[in-house]
């Protein structure tokens, strides 16, 4: 079969004019109802009905509902693995496939074609903000852009979130795959047409209301908020699905001997991020669907006027999107844990801090929420609650910060990329560290609040806690998932771009926030002295942009040229490294036993796993 | 060189790295200038903070290079480094010892916050409005005086109290360093007592649609004397005693409280609706390709249902809210001086003017 053919008739496509079809009958059923019953055309419940059924037309053409269909009418369905029959192995990639690396792949690839899309939208509206006026967007244009950006980039941590935690905890606690490899390809394939819908709703008008949809300005934006707001809530279901599977995955199939000390300090803290993602999805969930109601049946939530409240969406709506930024980081800090023992030769300082750190950020991280609220007219009483509850986020974040500092200490240290990249990781992280505090104490975030200083801080939370970590992660595992080392020297030119590219980028945010400048404005005035601090961010965005390209390029050609990496490049202890690369099909031929503990690098004759169980003579 | 030798090199560029730091910091990143009795307050702790920022980034950024540079693996090293797993005192410390700071600048930070949000003597009221994209601002001691700037006697305790018409805006001025949302359906508060005689701008600070970016308004801290000139200047007249036109213009305007001024030009540049000069009686091309010429009905008409009948290139922005609000203000106006007008009849009279 020719490679177009494949494309062609692979579950992506099918998946892509399956929803197409479903959207084309959503909006037809509910405009034709309309213009039977005679009521005035507006769109507007076509669109949503429409997004809805699209979805469902998505799942349907790409083949995810196939074996749930079978079920349900009592068919067998054997758990198909391996490659597509008749087909070359790239293809599995592009059909639904129940094998975890492949899904832990898939996740991957498209959160970067995605991070890639939104770092597009940003680089658009920052060349646009480098001068003061307007040089070629409209206002129209540009709300758009910044609030796509937002929207489009969260997904993109999810998937890359997804990605890390699908392709690296069965392989690091000995499973064969996770425990629903149906739901784990649900959990993927779910994330593609709500992107889709997010971007359709960025191409049919867009919207202007961020990536948060505070009503009531939500409920009188254009067309496109209802397609991001039913994006962002269908991308729901990724997470959820995920985060279950991946708390049943670690609780029943970890393998012999592998307490919850013995696990890989990875594998806590993506524990701990499925635990927030499966318990406050929901909640974020329900604040978008009453958005939607509102404005298509005109239930009313929001609306003061007869009885709603404005404010209570926020409540909802930053009950999730606050913890959820833990989801973001923790499996970030995860990887830099992980990492920083190889890389040093030497034992991660204080194990156990470490990871009971990850779940204190993670329950913490549930009582925070109203930070977001300080300036929106949340009483004292409470706002001082929720100031001592943000600010004790720093005790748990700095016991990190400290263990990690204390693995380097005295080791001996190598600095590959992926080693790069955890220092970058640390340093970035520290900026967004170190300026959050005082975004946490309310006299101060009475000025802060809402202008470039936060803007600063959370993209340095965003790039230290995931960006810089899921670049290591991705060079660092590249030898595993690729069986080819990658090319260290476009490796290192990445690094050494992006790295003083975004100090510069979120230095210069925070700098031009104190002096004045707000969030979210398409312009700003000349006199108030933010114009060379502009151009210098908008260039370090560029660097930083072009640097990704480079990393794109170096994975890409990388793949084919470069020689095989061996079973274990870096020397490392954990399970994954013991086998060839890439894994086999179901992982470890043999199951594995845990004789030692994970990171006990210079304690001679110590291992971790032994992979015979049989000749450790119990 | 042996552990202690390390710690006590690594300690004294700690020193070094954080006065490094702390005067970079204070060198590069200005607060505006500080112009009330809460920037005086808030910014000690401005100050404070940029120390802490300062020791902490230079603790973990000393040590991380010092050992990247002193603990680099020699080539040709393939042993594994020092076993060390941990130090339980070491981890008590780093927990408490921020546990313990956290508290301190909490309950510093309460206190501030009280003093910031507690009733103060002798408080003079503003009303301030907030619509897509203008502000208003009402001042209940004087009568009749809304204004579209905010003017404030300078040592006066002020407290605004503020109200959205329509979606979330945000009231900030940098020089005066606190903030606050306007939120619809309630009224929030917020303290000042402006403390320089100077000229500042107040921008909205939460998205609120299309024109966020403009929603301005100046600020004006001067004189009591100065202040008390301008109330008396400024003070609307009676309703009876105003023409027609000269009523739709103050409708138009922000000081009359509806402010189609944040939207509608009359000197013919864009806006974010069509400008009004020359609108009367104008060959009006509309969004589905038909032409409507602009007479009264169809002035009336986009006013009370402003998604009707929309004019080509301009989005459909304008919230369906002045039906509402203009029949309170007749109201207002038929029992204080039992004048019946008809403010859409008054704006049209208004339009009517603007001819180019």
């Amino acid at each position: 079969m020719g490679t177009l053919r494949i494309i062609a008739t692979s579950g992506l496509i099918r998946g892509l004019i399956g929803q197409a079809i479903g959207a084309a009958l959503g909006f037809g059923f509910v405009t034709l109802i309309r213009l039977g019953m005679g009521l005035e055309s507006n769109p507007e419940p076509g669109a949503v009905f429409g997004a809805l059924t699209s979805v469902i037309g998505f799942l349907a053409g790409a083949g995810v509902l196939t074996d749930w269909s079978k079920w349900a009418l009592g068919k067998e369905t054997p758990l198909r693995h391996g490659p597509q029959p008749g087909k070359p192995e790239w293809a599995r990639y592009l059909h639904v496939d129940y094998n975890h690396k492949v899904i832990g792949i898939q996740y991957a690839v498209t959160s970067v074609l995605v991070l890639l899309v939104g770092g597009i939208f940003a680089i658009t509206f920052r060349i646009e903000l480098s001068l003061p006026g307007m040089q070629f967007l409209t206002y129209e244009q540009y709300n758009t852009l910044f609030s796509g950006h937002g929207i489009v980039m969260i997904a993109s941590i999810l998937l890359g979130v997804g990605a890390m935690v699908n392709y690296l905890v069965p392989l690091m606690i000995g499973a064969s795959d996770m425990a629903f490899p149906r739901l784990n390809a649900f959990s993927y394939w779910v994330s593609v047409p709500a992107a889709v819908l997010i971007l359709t709703g960025m191409a049919i008008g867009g919207w202007d209301t961020g990536w948060v949809a505070y009503p009531p300005l939500s409920l009188i934006a254009p067309l496109g908020v209802q397609l991001f707001v039913l994006g962002f809530f269908v991308n729901g279901f990724s997470s959820i699905a995920g985060s279950i599977n991946l708390l049943i995955t670690v609780a029943t199939m970890r393998a012999k001997g592998m307490s919850l000390f013995k696990m890989p300090i990875f594998v806590w803290a993506a524990v701990a991020a499925a635990l927030i993602q499966a318990t406050a999805t929901q909640t974020v969930g329900m604040a978008l669907l009453m958005v939607v109601t509102q404005r298509v049946i005109g239930l009313n939530f929001f609306d003061p006027a007869t009885g709603g409240d404005p404010v209570l969406y926020q409540h909802l709506f930053w009950f999730y999107s606050h913890p959820v930024v833990y989801v973001f980081v923790l499996p970030g800090l995860g990887v830099i844990s992980e990492l920083l023992p190889v890389f040093s030769r030497k034992p991660l300082f204080g194990y156990r801090w470490i990871a009971l750190s990850s779940l204190g950020i993670a329950l913490v991280g549930f009582l925070v929420w109203a930070h977001h609220m300080f300036v929106a007219g949340v009483d004292n009483t409470l706002r001082v609650f929720f100031m001592y509850a943000t600010m004790f986020v720093a005790v748990p974040t700095g016991v990190k910060f400290f263990s990690w500092v204390a693995t380097m200490w005295e080791g001996k240290l190598s600095f590959e990329t992926p080693m790069l990249f955890v220092l970058g990781a640390i340093s970035v992280f520290l900026i967004g560290g170190v300026t959050g505090p005082i975004l946490g104490n309310i006299p101060t975030d009475m000025h802060l609040h809402d202008s470039y200083w936060v803007v600063g801080h959370f993209h340095a939370t965003m790039f230290g806690g995931f960006v810089f970590p899921f670049f290591a992660a991705l060079y660092y595992w590249y030898p595993k998932f690729s069986g080819r080392m990658y090319k260290e020297s476009l490796g290192k030119l990445h690094f050494w771009l992006m790295t003083p590219g975004f100090w510069l980028m979120s230095l210069g945010q925070m700098q031009i926030g104190l002096l004045g400048m707000r969030r979210r404005v398409a312009d700003y005035d000349p006199s108030l002295g933010y114009d060379t601090t502009h151009v210098v961010i908008t260039v370090a965005g560029l660097i930083i942009g072009w640097s990704v390209l480079i990393m794109a390029y170096n994975l890409i050609s990388s793949a084919r040229s470069q020689p095989l990496a061996g079973n274990n490049p870096w020397n490392s202890r954990s399970p994954e490294w013991q086998i060839s690369s890439p894994p086999p099909e179901f992982n470890y031929d043999v199951p594995f036993e845990v004789v030692g503990e994970p990171y006990d690098y210079g304690l001679a004759g110590s291992v971790y796993i032994r992979m015979d169980p049989s000749s450790s003579g119990e | 060189m042996s552990n202690r030798k390390h710690i006590y090199a690594v300690s004294a560029l700690v020193v070094v790295g954080a006065i490094v730091t702390y005067f970079g910091l204070t060198a590069l990143y200005k607060l505006p200038v500080g112009a009330s009795t809460e920037a005086t307050t808030i910014d000690q702790m401005f100050g404070v903070y940029f120390g802490l920022i300062a020791f902490w980034f230079a603790l973990i950024m000393v040590f991380m290079l010092y050992a990247v540079v002193v603990f680099k693996r020699k080539p040709g090293d393939t042993e594994d480094a020092a076993h060390i797993h941990g130090n339980t005192t070491v981890e008590i410390l780093w927990t408490v010892v921020p546990l313990v700071l956290v508290v301190a600048l909490g309950v510093w930070g309460a206190t501030t916050l009280k003093a910031l949000t507690s009733e103060r003597e002798g408080e003079m009221v503003v009303r301030v409005t907030g619509q897509q994209w203008s502000w208003s601002f009402e001042y209940p001691e004087s009568d009749n005086l809304v204004s579209g700037d905010l003017v404030l006697p300078v040592n006066q305790p002020i407290l605004l109290k503020m109200r959205a018409n329509d979606v979330l805006h945000s009231f900030w001025v940098p020089e005066f360093r606190v903030k606050q949302d306007l939120v619809p359906g309630r009224d929030t508060e917020l303290r000042i007592t402006p403390t320089d005689i100077g000229d500042y701008m107040l921008r909205c600070a939460e998205i609120c649609g299309l024109s966020h970016t403009d929603m301005l308004a100046k600020v004006r801290v001067v004189s009591q004397s100065d202040f008390d000139a301008w109330v008396k200047e400024n003070s609307l007249p009676a309703m009876s005693e105003l023409s027609t036109e000269e009523r739709g213009a103050l409708w138009y305007s922000t000081q009359g409280g509806f402010a189609c001024s944040g939207c509608h030009t009359v000197d013919g540049s864009a806006g974010a609706g069509p400008t009004w000069l020359g609108l009367y009686g104008r060959q009006e091309a509309l969004e589905d390709g038909t032409t409507i010429t602009a007479d009264d009905a169809y002035i009336r008409n986009s006013i009370l249902h402003p998604a009707d009948q929309i004019v080509a290139g301009f989005p459909n922005v304008m919230p369906p809210i002045y039906e509402a609000q203009f029949a309170a203000k007749e109201a207002e106006i038929l029992a204080e001086e039992n004048l019946t007008v008809d403010i859409i009849e008054d704006l049209i009279a208004y339009i009517k003017t603007l001819q180019e």
